[in-house]
């Protein structure tokens, strides 16, 4: 058995300096088989899996890619992901890749989309609208059309026919892979001293890079030996994260928002990789069950706009049923869905009384003093109010 | 060294001026009067592929914050509303058409130019902008007010077009808002009168099509930018109504009057370009001005067709009304349709309307138009030798203005073009004798 310390050490190391290695490695393994490169923030990497092909995350490049073409291309205002993803194409890092999948979370990210199929005409660039209608009857059949249209693109990409059986096979095992990483959260929930933000957060995000069937055995592995872990709780406050739900802040900044005084309860990173709050059926049509699961039990997002309940209210009662005592807000530079969900959300926690600090970050950012010591000030005011 | 012509300042009012005026200044009393005396319930919607002929067909007010917004700004009274709304936590990256709109929403929504009135539906047309729906959402939360989705499938497929399922998808929602409509109203919808008014699209469409087609035309009889502008107003505001008809009959006779005197906006019409991106209005004029010095005019604009592209020839079409509309939304506007099939439009204006340049105008606030405009700017440099400009300021926020930044971009772009204008035309003559 690997141990979990080890285990993690290892994963982190690797995701500090070329996440994507993960993948291209695996690749040269297999190198018959296809992969498609997912954009944040939800993909139904079923389809893609069913089909025969890998689906990869591609998050952005975290601190470690220097970008010199992409920023005269995408103007300076424009997030750092948006850059980052389009300089990894353009330095030819994401050659290994088949296919690659954007939908609309955002204005950026939708011509990005665009860009990346003007430049990479090798790789096949499919665009996912979802729907921002939740209340509609019809919204289902819409969803349904626009997976069955994805779906056949991916058929022609993989040049394999996809049975309703193998789609539920796929959905069973990204349903375990699901549930596996809702187990992990729920350990940091009520034991924050014996899980940290930095383990939870890799062993969720090799998700994105490996094949499920590995990351399954790597959780099996790993979540025994947390649950054996009796750590004695420090001196911190306990706090929900919310806002970082496609560009991913860098792994120590993580490291120093705990260590300035926090556990993290909960937060929104890889959001799209754990995206709904329950199994997806496997009985019946699975495309109809994908569609639906979607629209009726999927997390609450700043990319999903649902009319049926404010944003707010998903905040702040994961904020009272974590048992927190405050919100931190870590929204992505340029991001605009986050930063106008910060609106709303301090509108909200300012009515209910709940202490909260909106910190801001950038995938490429070197330098994390300034976030620990708003932390840390954050943190003692609260400790000695 | 080619001399600029100092201080053209282009002052055009024609009839269409005077009457746009007119007619806007009625549909603000008309806000107004909603707004002050409960007369007539009020609308929310966006700009892009609007469905203003629903809301007319009920008698419905149609009220557009964007058009609120960028009235603020060229007025020169946006920022104290922006900064209110910073204030309570909107970003200093957050488009300023939202915050004006947050701060002027959340104040006595009174205007130089009308009294905003609450609104009794807020109808969030999604077409392409995804800040559209954080705008409404957050209104809607504001005012406790009943928020409609319209969700409009963004053109992905290779072929541009939508789908049926898109169509239908847009279609049934039409409907929901019809019922909502209804109940808003206490009226069954009058599906003669609908067909009138999109009959009346129609029309308005055939002529707004007819005028940009006039900017062919050497000189151009208007600039496709800054006069452009001026009819947008009319085109969403009162499209589909009588007045709406008439307004576009008297632009249309107007310009055709202009082509046949062979006159143009400028003395002179030294250069002709495309524009691509939104206009800066809190410094409108101050920005034509730097491109009237030069002799130059804009032959077409993407901007003039986020409401609506009808150039290509798309019509409405009154015996399938709420398919013609659905058919606006998802494909015959410039926000729904994709980068890429942008890049096209612009080619085609270029290629069509006999442009000498393309200049792009980047705002922060508007990413679904900027992002990425830099691989624009590659596509027709590199691959089409298009001359292209790239300059950037703001649609709203008047702190992203730098004059004296963007008359040196300007001078030295069309400087550049003149000496080539004169290698050309040396050339020509060289290769004549």
């Amino acid at each position: 058995m690997t141990n979990v310390e080890s285990l993690i050490a290892h994963y982190r190391e690797v995701l500090e300096s070329v996440p994507l290695e993960l993948a291209t490695d695996w690749k040269k393994q297999h190198p018959g088989k296809k992969l498609v490169g997912c954009y944040p923030v939800y993909t139904p990497v079923e389809l893609i899996h069913a089909a025969g092909m890998l689906p990869v995350g591609v998050i952005g490049a975290g601190n470690r890619l220097e970008i010199a073409h992409a920023d005269s291309r995408f103007q300076s205002f424009v997030c750092s992901i948006v850059k980052s993803t389009l300089e990894l194409g353009l330095t030819d890092r994401l050659k290994f890749l088949d296919g690659m999948v954007f939908h609309s979370i955002c204005d950026p990210a939708r011509n990005l989309a665009s860009v990346f199929t003007r430049n990479f005409p090798d790789l096949m660039v499919e665009y996912i609208h979802f729907p921002q209608n939740m209340t509609s009857p019809h919204t289902i059949d819409y969803m349904v059309s626009e997976y069955k249209r994805l779906n056949t693109s991916y058929e022609q990409l993989s040049g394999k026919q996809v049975t309703d059986e193998a789609l539920r096979q796929s959905i069973a095992l990204y349903n375990t892979q699901r549930r596996l990483v809702r187990e992990l959260y729920a350990i940091r929930r009520a034991t924050p001293q014996n899980l940290s933000t930095v383990e939870c957060y890799v062993l969720t995000r090799i998700s994105t890079l490996l094949p499920p069937e590995q990351h399954i055995a790597i959780l099996e592995e790993a979540i025994p030996q947390l649950r054996q872990r009796n750590e004695k709780p420090k001196d911190r406050i306990r706090v929900v994260l919310e806002g970082s739900f496609c560009e991913q802040p860098p792994i120590e900044l993580l490291d120093g928002l705990e260590s300035a005084g926090c556990y993290i309860l909960d937060d929104d990173f890889l959001i799209g990789w754990r995206w709904f709050s329950e199994d997806i059926s496997t009985e019946g049509d699975p495309i109809r069950n994908l569609a639906n699961a979607y629209i009726n039990h999927s997390v609450y997002s700043g990319v999903k706009h649902d009319t049926r309940e404010p944003k707010s209210k998903h905040l702040i009662d994961k904020f009272r049923e974590t048992g927190a005592a405050a919100v931190l807000i870590l929204a992505a530079k340029f991001c605009e869905p986050a930063l106008f969900d910060y609106a709303l959300y301090k509108r909200a926690l300012e009515k209910e009384g709940i202490p909260h600090l909106c910190l801001e970050f950038e995938e490429k950012m070197w330098i994390f003093d300034k976030a620990r010591t708003e932390v840390e000030t954050f943190v003692e005011s609260m400790l000695f109010e | 060294m080619a001399q600029a012509a100092e201080a053209v300042k282009t002052s055009y009012q024609g009839q269409m001026h005077l009457l746009q005026k007119e007619m806007m200044g009625r549909y603000f009393e008309r806000v107004t009067r909603a707004a002050e005396k409960g007369d007539g319930k009020a609308v929310y919607m966006l700009i892009s592929g609007n469905p203003v002929e629903l809301i007319q067909a009920f008698d419905l007010i149609p009220v557009y914050p964007e058009i609120d917004a960028l009235q603020l700004a060229v007025k020169k009274s946006a920022l104290p509303f922006i900064l209110k709304a910073e204030e309570l936590g909107y970003s200093m990256d957050n488009c300023a058409y939202v915050k004006a709109d947050v701060g002027l929403f959340l104040g006595d929504r009174k205007t130089p130019f009308a009294t905003i009135p609450l609104p009794s539906l807020i109808l969030c047309n999604y077409v392409g902008c995804n800040v559209y729906l954080q705008w409404f959402e957050h209104l809607a939360e504001y005012c406790d007010g009943q928020l409609y989705n319209l969700d409009i499938p963004f053109l992905r497929d290779p072929s541009g077009q939508p789908s049926p399922e898109d169509l239908a998808y847009v279609v049934r929602q039409l409907e929901e808002v019809i019922e909502i409509c209804e109940k808003l109203t206490g009226k069954k919808l009058d599906y003669a009168r609908l067909k009138e008014i999109v009959s009346r699209s129609s029309e308005t469409g055939e002529m707004w099509s007819r005028i940009k087609g006039l900017t062919k035309n050497i000189p151009s009889p208007f600039d496709a930018y800054f006069d452009s502008v001026t009819m947008m107003a009319p085109l969403y505001c009162l499209r589909g109504t009588e007045d709406g008809v008439r307004f576009f009959e008297t632009a249309l006779k107007e310009m055709e009057e202009k082509v046949r005197m062979g006159t143009g906006p400028l003395p002179e019409e030294r250069f002709r370009f495309v524009i691509e991106g939104p206009p800066p209005w809190p410094y409108l004029r101050t920005f034509r001005d730097l491109f009237s010095k030069w002799g130059a005019v804009a032959v077409a604009s993407t901007y003039s067709t986020v409401g609506g592209l009808w150039e290509f020839g798309f019509r409405h079409d009154a015996n399938h009304p709420l398919e013609s509309i659905a058919q606006h939304m998802l494909q015959w506007n410039v926000t729904n349709r994709n980068f890429l099939q942008r890049y096209q439009q612009i080619r085609r204006y270029v290629e069509e309307w006999h442009a000498d340049a393309l200049v792009i105008h980047s705002v922060k606030s508007c990413r679904l138009f900027s992002a990425g405009q830099g691989d624009m700017r590659e596509y027709f440099t590199k691959e089409l030798n298009v001359p292209t400009m790239l300059i950037e300021s703001d649609i709203e926020d008047p702190r992203y203005f730098s004059e004296a930044q963007l008359k040196n971009r300007i001078d030295a772009f069309f400087e550049s073009l003149e000496h080539k204008k004169i290698l050309r035309a040396g050339a020509e003559a060289g290769g004549a004798a």
